[in-house]
């Protein structure tokens, strides 16, 4: 198995947010998280990346394995844990190949893989770009910096494409897209899935998995998961709201 | 000298009476040195401002933390060096005109600005009418040991032309450089500035631009200052006339007990001129920096844009900064902002990079580089360019 929470309980400044979570992702899969605002979603994200504001309380998370946990955030992201963000940073002054240069071969490195030089690892990213249909003038530019939101996200996806993890957590990666983003993004994460990795779609609206089309719909509310099915549930979700669920749960 | 008789004479008293004494001596020999200066040159309309400006050096002396202006800032160390005049490089005969405009450079700013008329070691460049240069103007001083050097450039870019001017300084030494840069851009011309200041830590190194714009003019300046173990760096843009417009940036990134301190004044007297201002700290170690702007927009400058921001970063618990934006504005109709931050890295920016996989100091060294790149980055040379990168990277034992 690739990822396995088990009755995790976690929160932020002394809330608890997640309830008992538990979820079983194996590679090949791709799993997507739906649930109403506040019911966890963007902690499960967070709690899974290793950010430092949120506080684990109980549980268990574990990675091929290993305990996720006790990993700091960086050394999760080399063993194969990639999240793209709902609201991607702006880092001003450093180019984005200059960025995924040092990415990349952070990750080799621990792997005790070859690095690749500026030239070798340009080719590298052209071909990459081409994935999210990005063009080659994005490199050179300081890494989000005035990017659209809809770059941004297609910048989140390149990361991955470059980064190739076993995991990858998309925190509401459709957000605040348009039609021909949401396309881009969409097709981006369907060449990048494969027998060898997971994604988690973490999401509000169905809209997304019109375009992936997830081995699994796991629904969220008050911190734990309540309902869980194939696609189809998320069509469901759809039509009937998210007050179904939350009823049902009860 | 001072400090091996100070040895020797362990009473307060005494040691009052020597450390006057040696300003005294000192004074002396910058008038001993000053006379054969001007004899040597016989220039009498020179002569007499070198005069006049030694005469306001001996009434006021070096500024001192009593200055409002001067309270961060203490120059003792090199008010009370030893210091030999270095002789000019160039002595270039000055027109009429020359002589004019440098009467025009306001020496009794302080003791240094005073000092430096007295022995201004002056070079002039005209840049013709309405002619665009190629290759930049390139200033380079490297200071000696035990020497007080005092440039004096004037540049002139006459209506019309456009051209850059790169002002570097890279003593290896205990040097003492006192320079001043007078820049008049007339209608429609324009001037793009790269100052940068690498001495060694042991140099002291003070600085003064002033800036005329005229009609349509425009300036464009990167203020580098790495170097130095005590500077300073005094900017004053004048706007005479509509249409003006001036960015002025800089970037100091100090470590070990560096001191840096920029006093800028921006002074919009006419209206519709626009001034942007982009000033970015780094600081390790016990370094301490001092940011002072002043903006003056004054009660006939409507429609002045004017713009100034001091961002610090703070890398150790010992380094220091003293911020002061100041906006005084006599005008409604004016687009006017300022601010300045000192702090540390943007936990959520750092956050970003450990997701994607790099160590901690990696991060931290890289959100380090780009604060500071945002200025680098400007320089539009290559060469210098990427020399600031590397002593960037260099100041941050980074590979990147």
């Amino acid at each position: 198995m690739l990822l396995e929470v088990k009755d995790l309980h976690a929160g932020i400044e002394g809330k608890e947010i997640l309830t008992g979570l538990n979820l079983q992702v194996n590679k090949g899969e791709v799993h997507a998280i739906m649930g109403p605002n506040g019911s966890g979603k963007s902690t499960l994200s967070k709690v899974l990346a290793g950010h430092p504001a949120y506080e684990v309380i109980s549980g268990e998370v574990l990675f091929e394995g290993k305990n996720l946990l006790e990993l700091e955030p960086d050394e999760r992201a080399r063993e194969g844990v990639f999240m793209a963000f709902q609201y991607p940073v702006e880092v001003p002054g450093v180019s984005n190949s200059q960025f995924l240069r040092l990415a990349y071969n952070e990750k080799m490195k621990h792997h005790g893989q070859e690095e690749l030089d500026p030239l070798e690892f340009n080719d590298y990213l052209k071909e990459k770009a081409k994935i999210v249909e990005m063009d080659p003038q994005f490199f050179k530019r300081s890494v989000n910096e005035g990017f659209s939101g809809g770059e941004k996200k297609r910048n989140e996806i390149l990361q991955m494409a470059v980064l190739n993890p076993k995991l990858a957590i998309l925190d509401e990666t459709d957000s605040g897209l348009d039609i021909d983003a949401l396309r881009i993004v969409a097709e981006g994460v369907n060449k990048l899935r494969s027998s060898d990795n997971a994604v988690i779609l973490v999401t509000h609206y169905q809209r997304l998995l019109n375009y992936i089309q997830p081995d699994f719909v796991h629904v969220l509310a008050n911190g734990k998961i309540v309902k869980e099915g194939g696609k189809e549930l998320a069509v469901e979700l759809e039509e009937k709201g998210y007050d179904w669920v939350k009823a049902a749960s009860k | 000298m001072r400090d091996v008789l100070a040895n020797y004479i362990p009473q307060e008293r005494s040691e009052i009476f020597v450390m006057v004494s040696s300003i005294a001596v000192k004074e002396t020999k910058f008038r001993e040195e000053l006379r054969a200066l001007v004899e040597r040159q016989n220039d009498p309309r020179l002569g007499d401002l070198r005069e006049r400006a030694f005469k306001h050096f001996a009434a006021e002396g070096f500024p001192t933390l009593k200055d409002e202006d001067w309270k961060y800032t203490n120059v003792a160390s090199a008010a009370n060096g030893e210091w030999s005049v270095s002789e000019g490089v160039n002595e270039q005969q000055l027109s009429e005109i020359d002589i004019e405009i440098l009467s025009r450079f306001e020496f009794d700013r302080n003791g240094f600005t005073a000092l430096n008329l007295a022995f201004a070691d002056v070079r002039i460049v005209r840049i013709a009418k309405e002619t665009s240069l190629d290759e930049p103007i390139e200033f380079t001083f490297e200071g000696e040991n035990g020497k007080a050097t005092f440039p004096h450039i004037i540049v002139i870019a006459e209506a019309g032309s456009k051209a850059t001017i790169v002002e570097t300084y890279s003593s290896n030494a205990k040097s003492f450089t006192n320079a001043a840069v007078q820049v008049i851009v007339e209608d429609d011309a324009s001037i793009t500035h790269y100052r940068v200041q690498k001495d060694s830590p042991e140099a002291f190194n003070y600085g003064v631009t002033e800036v005329t714009l005229r009609s349509g003019s425009s300036y464009d300046s990167t203020n580098i200052n790495l170097g130095g173990g005590l500077s300073r760096h005094d900017i004053e843009v004048k706007f005479t006339a509509e249409g003006g417009e001036a960015w002025v940036d800089g970037l100091y990134m100090l470590n070990g007990s560096q001191h840096h301190d920029t006093h800028s004044i921006i002074d919009h007297t006419v209206p519709n001129c626009l001034s942007h201002q982009n000033y970015r700290g780094v600081l390790n170690d016990k370094s301490r920096a001092v940011f002072n702007g002043k903006v003056f927009v004054r009660e006939n400058a409507s429609g002045t844009d004017a713009q100034q921001q001091n961002k610090n970063l703070l890398l150790s618990n010992d380094a220091r900064v003293d911020t002061k934006p100041q906006l005084e504005i006599f005008n409604d109709d004016v687009k006017c902002s300022h601010g300045a931050t000192v702090g540390q890295l943007e936990e959520e920016e750092l956050f970003y990079l450990l997701t994607r996989g790099l160590p901690e100091t990696l991060a931290r060294n890289l959100l380090t580089y780009g604060f500071a790149e945002e200025i680098i980055n400007k320089i539009a040379i290559e060469a210098i360019k990427s020399e600031l990168d590397s002593m960037v990277l260099n100041r941050l034992e980074a590979v990147i």
